[in-house]
């Protein structure tokens, strides 16, 4: 089972890290969500094998370990809070823009075109 | 009195809730915001006292026993940042409140900003890894907000990047904490402290690289700062400020925390640290050189100035150490002024683009002397607050014979200052540029990257008129000035503070023992 499952975080890892190299916001909000779901299966997996319940009262053996679901717990709250507010960042810029790729910083543009300029040595 | 430990947390999140509610009444808000913030300080300064009497201070939160439950720690460390973030936030909220037409009106700017600052104290107090990774995200939520805020294209833009980036480094921490409890069964950093040690070598470099990857991120150090320049200077300057002051250095507070608590060397320095420390110098104060906007030009130098930190940190002795808290604490009241007195610049002048400004030596003498002081702190020029913090650093430097970095930290000091004297070539001396920025009226302050952006139009007042500034501006500044200069002046005790802080770094027996109880 743990097999199985290392499997799957790698293949969400690989994809999300495909999509998050996009010029296009959409993938790169998909990408995001398909590494934090890696991420937090990863934390369930250090809780141990799969399959046991989570209660612990003193007598450990035959329990999984709560700790990391609670940890898992958290962090898909953080993540689905995050990926609401990327998303309406996105939309905005889908507003603003009709468009939703990803635009250089015009600054850089600027410094990477400019030649030294005389005027400019003062 | 332990439970003083919770209050710089939870004072800001309860006032942020009761903020929420008062959002149709903005006198209320402001008066709320200050009050909490000032009561804040307070506060982080008896738990300072408190510290420096008693040592580390631990509490449990919900009563829960150590390795499980959460815990808040207060060590010299934690103490010394939390009180310089205090008083950092505190100013720049004043600013903001004083600035015309800028972040302070907008809708719910005062409940995220009071997020912000308890996110910024919970990350410096968190005892374990994952309750640091949630005060980094109750940090870094409030931080989208401030730097979207207004929702215009260039926010929505840069916004964008420095979201995706965080996310992506939030992910890595995500996955770096499943690791490490699954390799040790706990999270509780005083408790790795001891467990880590008994992994196998390769497994401990693993996972210290992703979580050095995690928190170089956030910490902007090469080469992993990539995004900063790009995402800081769009925002308005109060809440620039406040990220370039704090934010980079929770970062850096994570790299100490971390690499001293749970990675130690075996003695002696080390070598990928200090190269990585080195190249962020040496890569952001040329990225600085090239810029023409005086909040890119300064985002660049929030660049270079990590590599000093980080410096400390790769020298790892307790004289390192110390150097680089010492340089923290100087570095955070500096960083903060100067984005303030650029702020402060394209107030009274319209724009912040170097080609466009001139000749405000005689329009506007404060303002040069409140750029002047900072500029030379930050370049390091004796006697300022950034050369005490510089020493520390090139003593420890040489103490253990590192002669290669201490060299490129000099060099880059000159290079900094160098970059300093094009911004008061360009603004102080000379005639107004060519595109007349004129005394523009103030909130004029656009992010004077693009062409034309808040020079048009106003050129009709006269160039040589006489600037005044807003005193609720300029109070705030002066403050975080004559702090600097404090901590020149007591370069000796506060030095002595670090080295505490450094040794218990270094020893953390006493950070152990205040959590576990043993």
């Amino acid at each position: 089972m743990i097999v199985v499952l290392a499997l799957v975080v790698g293949t969400l890892y690989a994809v999300g890290t495909y999509l998050l190299l996009q010029r296009n916001l959409t993938q790169i909000v998909i990408g995001l969500a398909m590494m934090g779901h890696g991420a937090n299966l990863v934390l369930l997996m250090a809780g141990g094998r799969a399959g046991r319940a989570p209660i612990s009262g003193g007598e450990t053996a035959g329990f999984a370990d709560p700790l990391p679901q609670a940890l898992a717990l958290t962090a898909i709250v953080i993540a689905f809070g995050v990926s609401a507010f990327l998303l309406t960042l996105a939309y905005r810029s889908w507003l603003l823009r009709h468009d939703d790729e990803v635009e250089d910083d015009l600054e850089d543009r600027r410094i990477a075109r400019s030649r030294p300029d005389p005027e400019d040595v003062r | 009195m332990r439970s003083l430990v919770t209050l710089p947390v939870a004072l800001p999140l309860l006032a942020a809730a009761l903020s929420m509610v008062l959002h149709r009444r903005p006198q209320a808000q402001r008066a709320l915001s200050v009050s909490v913030l000032v009561a804040c300080l307070a506060l982080t300064v008896a738990v300072l006292v408190q510290v420096n009497d008693q040592g580390p201070v631990a509490i449990q939160v919900g009563a829960w026993p150590a390795p499980i439950g959460i815990s808040l720690v207060a060590d010299m460390f934690a103490a010394l940042m939390l009180v310089v973030s205090a008083l950092v936030v505190l100013a720049v909220l004043v600013y903001s409140i004083g600035s015309p037409r800028t972040a302070d009106d907008r809708l719910f700017f005062h409940p995220v900003y009071l997020i912000l600052a308890a996110g910024v104290s919970a990350s410096f107090l968190a005892g374990d890894l994952f309750n640091l990774f949630v005060a980094f995200e109750v940090m870094l939520s409030a931080s989208y907000v401030l730097i979207t805020l207004g929702g215009g294209r260039d926010q929505v833009r840069t916004g964008m990047t420095y979201v995706v980036i965080s996310l992506v480094a939030s992910t890595f921490f995500v996955t770096a904490v499943g690791l490490i409890y699954a390799a040790t069964g706990t999270v509780n950093m005083a408790d790795l402290a001891g467990r880590i040690g008994e992994l196998p070598q390769p497994v401990r470099h693993g996972l210290g690289l992703l979580l050095l990857v995690v928190f170089g991120v956030k910490a902007a150090i090469f080469p992993l700062f990539f995004w900063l320049p790009d995402s800081y200077p769009t925002a308005p300057t109060p809440v620039t400020a406040i990220f370039a002051g704090l934010l980079t250095k929770v970062g850096v507070y994570a790299i100490i925390r971390t690499q001293t608590l749970m990675f130690p060397t075996d003695g002696g320095p080390s070598t990928v640290l200090l190269v990585l420390a080195g190249l962020t110098m040496v890569v952001g104060v040329l990225g600085a050189i090239a810029q023409n906007d005086i909040k890119r030009l300064l985002s660049f130098h929030i660049v270079s100035q990590i590599g000093y930190m980080i410096m400390g940190v790769g020298l790892f002795s307790v004289a390192g150490l110390a150097g680089s808290i010492l340089f923290m604490v100087h570095q955070i009241i500096v960083k903060t002024t100067m984005f303030l007195v650029g702020g402060l610049i394209e107030n009274a002048t319209g724009t912040g683009a170097l080609s466009r400004l001139g000749g405000l030596l005689h329009r506007t003498p404060l303002l040069a002397v409140l750029f002047m002081v900072p500029a030379l702190s930050l370049a390091g020029v004796p006697p300022s607050s950034g050369f005490v913090g510089k020493l520390a650093l090139v003593n420890a430097g040489v103490e253990i014979e590192r002669y290669g970095i201490v060299a490129v930290s000099l060099a880059v000091s000159l290079l900094t200052l160098f970059s300093m004297t094009k911004i008061w070539a360009a603004a102080f001396w000379g005639q107004p540029g060519e595109g007349g920025p004129g005394a523009g009226g103030p909130g004029a302050a656009g992010t004077g990257t693009v062409l034309g952006s808040g020079a048009g139009g106003t050129a009709t007042v006269a160039a040589a008129g006489r600037i005044s500034l807003p005193p609720m501006m300029t109070v705030p500044t002066v403050v975080l000035i004559v702090a600097s200069l404090a901590v020149a002046v007591a370069g000796a005790p506060l030095y002595d503070m670090a080295v505490d802080a450094a040794t218990v770094l270094a020893d953390p027996a006493p950070y152990i023992e205040a959590v576990l109880g043993r």
